[in-house]
């Protein structure tokens, strides 16, 4: 009951922030139709929809870090948080409070995506059930990021850190704008070394069926989201001690 | 009967000594106020016997419960209104108070009962269905007091209540704590030296982290050898007591 509590007030403090629907959703579609349309005037395959609608719906997670992160930076400056800590809720209820709201936003998000898509030409497959379901271990990852960053940073250093840095982090190093080869050296390895580029190619790759080609991409992204998780919960609870 | 004591409580940070060895014992249903000037030691005692911060030395029990040891168990009674206004921005005014009660484990039937009880007793019946976020600062310190009195706490802690309310809404504010009198300890800090003599059944004074005085505000004035309770305490935090 507690905890369902706060998981309702998180989900209504995320859907009614009209900057969270416009960046969240807007923003990724905007994109989409763009370098769609940019793609229908080129005569080179630069932007297929089967490739970009991947990079999409991974960018446009991103901003489920920012989302998160914004809201429990705001509840620690505001002393929200620090009268829930008065409260008989526990460390388990915060941490499952503010981070499971966001799965079926994320979901949600991916779902609207390749709907959009479909209109831009994507065939519409079984494939793309798989698709959506393979965005979970990503989504995980960037909702953990969200609750480590909202956690150590404040709610400014917040909008540049997720809003700025790793929005355009998970877009230029997930090869979605232009083949990471192209350019390669350092920092197609240091791209290679992140998890946004493996989780572009780990849905790419059920995208098109291609279910022997998801590993290593989906070890690379599950490590990184089970490291992440587990990091976030260890600072988030040091942190409500030292408190 | 006690509904807080304290046995050389004490906080510190590092090199500076925030509460030090404090010994104090507040009545069940009194109005106690913590009175000092900046940097006395009010809001760190408070976030110690609200478990927000642990002491690093001594022990406070709250009905008879250890704040070292039985933290979760306090937090189930006791109701905090701290300085700042903390309240959900983005949503209403009814469902900040019905999140509150619903963190307590409330059935539904008692969230409905409570929240309409104290939407009238705060006269928020007007604004029910703003978003807290949108309301002015008198208003937000009205549902933040309210968000801590839905869930009957047995202990009220209320840090700076009255801070930036206009002199109507400070009445009517003084008014519910009266009217708390007896059903539920208060424990008050307050820059506004009338308003601890004013409320107050019993006063404690302190500075640079010590307990210099307590008793009851007419006491405090004898203690000082001044008619006025302003006097008083300015006379004991300037000179300390002789």
């Amino acid at each position: 009951m507690r905890m369902f509590m706060f998981f309702r007030r998180t989900t209504k403090e995320i859907l009614r922030d009209p900057a969270n629907m416009a960046f969240g959703l807007g923003f990724p579609l905007v994109i989409l139709l763009l370098l769609s349309a940019i793609q229908a005037g080129i005569p080179v395959s630069l932007f297929e929809i089967e490739k970009l609608t991947p990079g999409i719906s991974v960018f446009g997670l991103s901003f489920m870090t920012l989302f998160s992160a914004t809201l429990i930076s705001k509840d620690r400056s505001s002393s929200f948080l620090q009268r829930l800590y008065t409260t008989p809720l526990t460390a388990s209820d915060y941490i499952l409070g503010y981070t499971l709201p966001l799965l079926p936003i994320a979901i949600m998000q991916s779902i609207i995506c390749y709907v959009v898509a479909f209109f831009l030409g994507l065939s519409v497959t079984t494939n793309v059930f798989y698709a959506i379901l393979s965005v979970i271990p990503t989504a995980v990852f960037f909702i953990a990021l969200g609750l480590l960053c909202g956690t150590v940073f404040n709610d400014k250093q917040v909008g540049g850190i997720c809003g700025a840095l790793l929005t355009n982090l998970a877009a230029w190093l997930s090869g979605t704008w232009f083949d990471l080869d192209l350019i390669g050296g350092l920092f197609k390895r240091i791209a290679y070394a992140l998890p946004f580029v493996h989780a572009v190619t780990l849905q790419r790759a059920v995208l098109q069926g291609d279910f022997t080609n998801i590993s290593p991409h989906i070890l690379w992204v599950l490590g990184y989201a089970g490291l992440t998780v587990a990091v976030s919960i260890i600072t988030f609870t040091q942190k409500m001690k030292i408190n | 009967m006690d509904a807080i004591v304290t046995s050389n409580l004490t906080k510190k940070y590092k090199d500076v000594t925030a509460v030090d060895k404090l010994n104090l014992s507040v009545h069940a249903g009194e109005v106690f106020s913590l009175l000092g000037v900046n940097g006395a030691g009010k809001t760190t005692t408070i976030k110690m016997l609200s478990c927000l911060t642990r002491p690093t030395g001594g022990d406070a029990m709250l009905n008879g419960k250890s704040i070292i040891r039985e933290a979760q168990a306090i937090k189930s009674i006791i109701g905090v209104s701290p300085q700042e206004t903390a309240v959900a921005s983005n949503l209403t005014v009814k469902e900040n108070l019905e999140l509150m009660a619903g963190i307590y484990g409330f059935s539904q039937k008692k969230m409905k009962e409570k929240t309409s009880e104290l939407i009238a007793q705060f006269d928020l019946q007007g604004i029910i269905n703003k978003k807290a976020g949108k309301l002015s600062g008198g208003w937000q310190r009205r549902l933040s007091i309210a968000m801590a009195l839905i869930t009957e706490p047995k202990i009220l802690f209320l840090d700076e209540p009255t801070l930036g309310l206009d002199v109507l809404v400070r009445s009517e504010l003084w008014n519910i704590i009266r009217s708390l009198k007896g059903k539920t300890t208060i424990i008050l800090t307050t820059h506004y030296l009338e308003e601890a003599e004013l409320l107050s059944d019993r006063i404690a004074i302190m500075k640079n982290g010590k307990l210099l005085c307590v008793g009851t505000a007419d006491e405090i004035k004898l203690q000082a050898g001044v008619d006025r309770f302003e006097d008083a305490f300015v006379k004991l935090v300037t000179k300390g007591i002789s």
